[in-house]
């Protein structure tokens, strides 16, 4: 890449122009003593050939699911997305921009964002929605937040088999107080167990967060979950998945309040987790209290339809320490990309994706009867299911990595069961991949 | 004006064309395997439209949009530099993009090894003793720092420091973070030159204070000459002090926050290290602190062992948890990585030098017509104020919209606080003399209309993708998502 110097005709004329010698000067405020005297001790210059053959070399290094079929889930998957999306996000008047802080230059984001907001909101059958957060993990934690503020009560009651980071995250970002006020109502049998949490729910609990599907991948009863909450006056927070959306019951259509999820099957390439796309969506009553950025439409002052970021006032650049969050960047292309997605995918694609989904995992559940491994639960379930492996996971891992795939790591945490880890099957993998799996199985154990 | 609008207007019932295997006997059979779960009633109201025209939609959207790549955007504070491709190219790499968090350690060699240089790297341009790549933003960085102090301040019996000290010209997401941890936040006043005032410091510091933040160089582009006192009295009473570092692109090789004093800090590698805002994000926000606040910091942590291998350990009990469901944005980190590396340590320094260069020359082509109400020497921005355009009815925000009518993005407008009518302008290093000048020539072409026609300026823009937007009528008729009648 071409590097900015001060030492070329530019410079030295704008040094001239300064009447300075040299760039150094420009520093003089900065006291000597703590003003570096020798270089910074760092790899590099590289050119950009000699850049691409390292960056080669070292993604060389990684088993990805390019050669490597993916059978890893827990909230990270191997979906498809279409060419067409991440050619449309590097354009670069949309990745080079900032934050839509001036609306005139920045309509078509704007645009996109109002979209984001529509598909997202109607995905949960829920009112609104905000342009992004960073992932699901600490959008539960914003979440849990607004119904703190909204209840003024201040315990979080978690039910069911919750994605293990997504709890801690939920934890740090409570704080070591309210994050000690947190209970977590086990599952029983990959499924929340209703009487549990009924026995839990008192009118101190702010909010209910239940995944869906849930982390084991099996597929909860919203509604008695969401009247269990109604009856003590508690919010429901459902953390769905948004591929799931197309043919599972809705948050708002269980009457759930908050939902959460996490963006990146939407496009998104699984890049070892990151960067993700926090969802969230509320119903109306909520909104002068949710965090993070949020697009409205106005006129501007040729009369003509056009769009901004509106109720500010609850952000931090205004609001400060009583902003709703603190929140400033977000996931803004990935928010793109999502839209761009679901604009592609439309609403028989998403479907079909979905369906792929389950037939292509219960393929692969069908395929294991012939295998060691045993499934753990019996409920319905959507993408991924937990198995018991007669072998430790990480020999596991290392055998099916020998035989080219890629296995997840141990859950045994989360079910309770020595040696078990999630399997998923998405609409990318092919019913001979899946067949191919299941054979490797055979042979590793 | 290309009036485009949105995705659903192009609708085609059943024009879409699917990118997939399967027919509808694969939705039915799918219904069937999930049993008795309780189904969507509702359609998902997306849109039905072929490719070629969300190609077009989106194509059309971004043509009303504006990034660096098309001209000057001297966004104070955002760094809006030059967005490498080459680092484009290297994240989408399947080796980086197509890998799972969850696979074993010893299957991802080459994103461990890549994280673990990028950390000590980090760990030498900021002067520190550790970092986490985990915060996946500036805010959330700042967030971790500060529940790293209060579980640092804990672990000493210290539970009585709940206090934050911010200056008044902070960014806004230090008191939200320190709020949002629970700490309370006490705000001091800057001093005449616009400086950290050491009187009004001392009289903030007391038994309960947990730390103090500062951006350095602050918010007017000022470099702290006192940073070194300031650190001693924070630590003399009890307090931890952290470094917004928002402005490390004035920093690259000339001074480092760990040598000043601090215990903390974050980077913003889409401002310094060149990953793209992309319309607000992804970013990143790593983290860098002094050893004493190493056992604190999120987890996992990448280790190496004796023979080389990378690790991942979650074995920390004073960790304050997870700021990030996986690793952090790995994608942004991989192209901070490449972008560092492109550059070396002397190329990291031209960078800073080369940004200074600019702001310095940029201001001394504009303050004729402007005021410079703080005036010390500027690192990598400056903060002008409109007070003298205003007098002329034409008020920051006015000359910020008309700087759009020129073909440039508008400076950041009313912000510091400090500074009324604010409009503080970061050129970074990645401009020519030529665009410099040019945008020189437009900011002294506004001053002169806000005597001459004042109108002109009040009502722009007049060549913008828009006119002037009613925000007011946005915040007060809220409408926040398509809904036609007999629609979703």
């Amino acid at each position: 890449m071409a590097l900015a110097t001060p030492r070329d005709a530019d410079g030295r004329a704008m040094l001239g122009a300064l009447g300075l010698e040299s760039a150094a000067e420009l520093f003089d405020q900065v006291p000597e003593s703590i003003r570096l005297s020798g270089a910074l001790s760092l790899p590099g210059p590289l050119s950009e050939p000699e850049l691409l053959t390292h960056m080669e070399e070292l993604a060389q290094r990684d088993l990805h699911s390019g050669t490597a079929p993916c059978f890893a889930g827990g909230g990270i998957y191997d979906h498809f997305s279409p060419s067409v999306v991440d050619h449309l996000i590097q354009r670069g008047e949309f990745m080079t921009a900032y934050t839509s802080y001036q609306p005139e230059m920045s309509q078509g984001f704007l645009t996109a964002m109002y979209e984001f907001q529509t598909m997202v909101s109607r995905l949960y059958g829920l009112e609104v929605a905000n342009a992004s957060l960073y992932d699901a993990g600490t959008g539960l934690a914003e979440a849990a937040l607004l119904a703190y503020e909204k209840t003024r009560r201040d315990r979080v009651v978690v039910t069911g088999a919750l994605n293990p980071q997504y709890l801690e995250c939920l934890r740090t970002a409570l704080g070591p107080e309210l994050g000690d006020m947190l209970t977590h109502v086990p599952h029983t049998d990959g499924l929340t167990d209703l009487d549990a949490l009924k026995a839990d729910l008192d009118d101190t609990v702010a909010c209910v967060i239940v995944q869906q599907p849930s982390y084991l991948g099996t597929i909860e009863s919203l509604p008695e979950i969401v009247e269990a909450a109604k009856a003590v006056g508690a919010k429901t927070v459902v953390c769905a998945d948004p591929i799931a959306m197309a043919v599972l019951q809705t948050p708002g259509g269980a009457g759930a309040d908050i939902a959460v999820g996490e963006g990146q099957p939407l496009g998104l390439p699984m890049s070892y987790g990151g960067p993700l796309l926090g969802l969230l969506a509320t119903t109306r009553d909520l909104v002068r209290t949710l965090p993070g950025r949020v697009v409205g439409a106005t006129v501007d002052s040729r009369g003509e339809r056009g769009y901004v970021l509106t109720l500010q006032t609850r952000e931090q650049h205004i609001r400060r320490e009583k902003a709703t969050s603190n929140i400033c960047t977000n996931q803004g292309l990935c928010a793109l990309a999502a839209t761009i997605y679901l604009s592609v995918m439309g609403p028989r694609g998403l479907r079909r994706v979905a369906s792929l989904c389950v037939t292509q995992s219960h393929r692969l559940r069908k395929g294991l009867a012939e295998t060691a491994l045993e499934p753990l639960y019996d409920a319905p379930f959507f993408r991924e299911f937990a198995v018991r492996s007669p072998i430790p996971v990480p020999e596991l891992q290392a055998r099916m990595g020998d035989a080219g795939f890629v296995v997840g790591s141990d859950i045994s945490a989360v079910t309770g069961v020595e040696n078990t880890v999630l399997l998923a099957a998405t609409e990318s993998r092919t019913d001979a991949q899946v067949d191919a799996f299941v054979h490797a199985l055979k042979g590793a154990i | 004006m290309n009036e485009e609008g949105l995705i659903f207007s192009r609708q085609v019932p059943d024009g879409g064309c699917l990118p997939l295997p399967g027919d509808e006997d694969t939705d039915a059979q799918a219904q069937a395997l999930l049993g008795d779960a309780k189904l969507r009633e509702e359609p998902t109201g997306l849109p039905d439209v072929p490719e070629w025209e969300v190609v077009r939609h989106f194509t059309r959207l971004s043509q009303r949009n504006w990034g660096v790549d098309m001209g000057f955007y001297p966004l104070g504070s955002c760094t809006m530099k030059h967005n490498p491709r080459l680092n484009e190219a290297v994240a989408r790499l399947p080796g980086f993009a197509r890998i799972h968090p969850e696979q074993h350690p010893a299957q991802v060699q080459g994103i461990l090894r890549l994280m673990k240089t990028l950390e000590q790297a980090l760990i030498e341009i900021s002067g520190m003793d550790a970092v986490s790549l985990q915060p996946p933003a500036g805010a959330q960085g700042e967030l971790t720092a500060l529940l790293c102090f209060r579980a640092y301040h804990h672990s000493r019996g210290d539970t009585h420091r709940t206090r934050i000290i911010v200056p008044d010209s902070s960014h806004g997401t230090n008191p939200a973070s320190a709020a949002r941890c629970g700490m309370t936040v006490h705000t001091i006043d800057s001093n005449a030159e616009g400086l950290t005032d050491l009187a009004a410091l001392d009289a903030a510091l007391d038994e309960n204070v947990a730390g103090f933040m500062l951006t350095n160089p602050n918010t007017l582009g000022l470099f702290e000459p006192q940073v070194e006192e300031i650190c001693a009295r924070v630590h003399r009473a009890g307090g931890q002090v952290y470094c917004d570092g928002a402005n490390m692109n004035a920093l690259l090789g000339v001074s480092r926050p760990g040598d000043m004093g601090f215990d903390a800090l974050h980077f913003n590698v889409h401002k310094t290290f060149s990953t793209p805002h992309g319309g607000g994000g992804p970013g990143a926000g790593p983290v860098a602190v002094q050893a004493h606040l190493q056992p604190f910091l999120p987890v996992p942590r990448i280790v190496e062992d004796a023979d080389g291998t990378l690790t991942l350990d979650d074995d920390h009990p004073e960790t304050i948890g997870k700021v990030h469901s996986f690793m952090g944005n790995v994608g942004p980190l991989v192209k901070a990585y490449a972008y560092i590396l492109s550059h070396g340590a002397d190329g990291l320094r031209e960078v800073t030098e080369r940004a200074v260069l600019n702001a310095n020359y940029l201001l001394s082509r504009v303050r004729e017509a402007y005021e410079l109400p703080y005036r010390g020497q500027p690192m990598h921005e400056f903060v002008l104020s409109a007070e003298k355009q205003k007098a002329a009815g034409c008020k920051a925000v006015d000359v910020a919209k008309r700087l759009l009518d020129y073909g440039f993005h508008a400076p950041t407008v009313y912000f510091p606080l400090i500074v009324s009518e604010a409009l503080m302008i970061e050129p970074t290093e990645t401009e020519t003399k030529g665009a410099l000048d040019c945008f020189a020539e437009a900011m002294l072409a506004i001053a002169r209309e806000c005597e001459d026609s004042p109108d002109v300026v009040t009502g722009a823009p007049h060549r913008a993708y828009a006119g002037r937007l009613d925000e007011v009528q946005a915040a007060r008729k809220l409408d926040l998502r398509h809904d036609p009648e007999g629609e979703g």
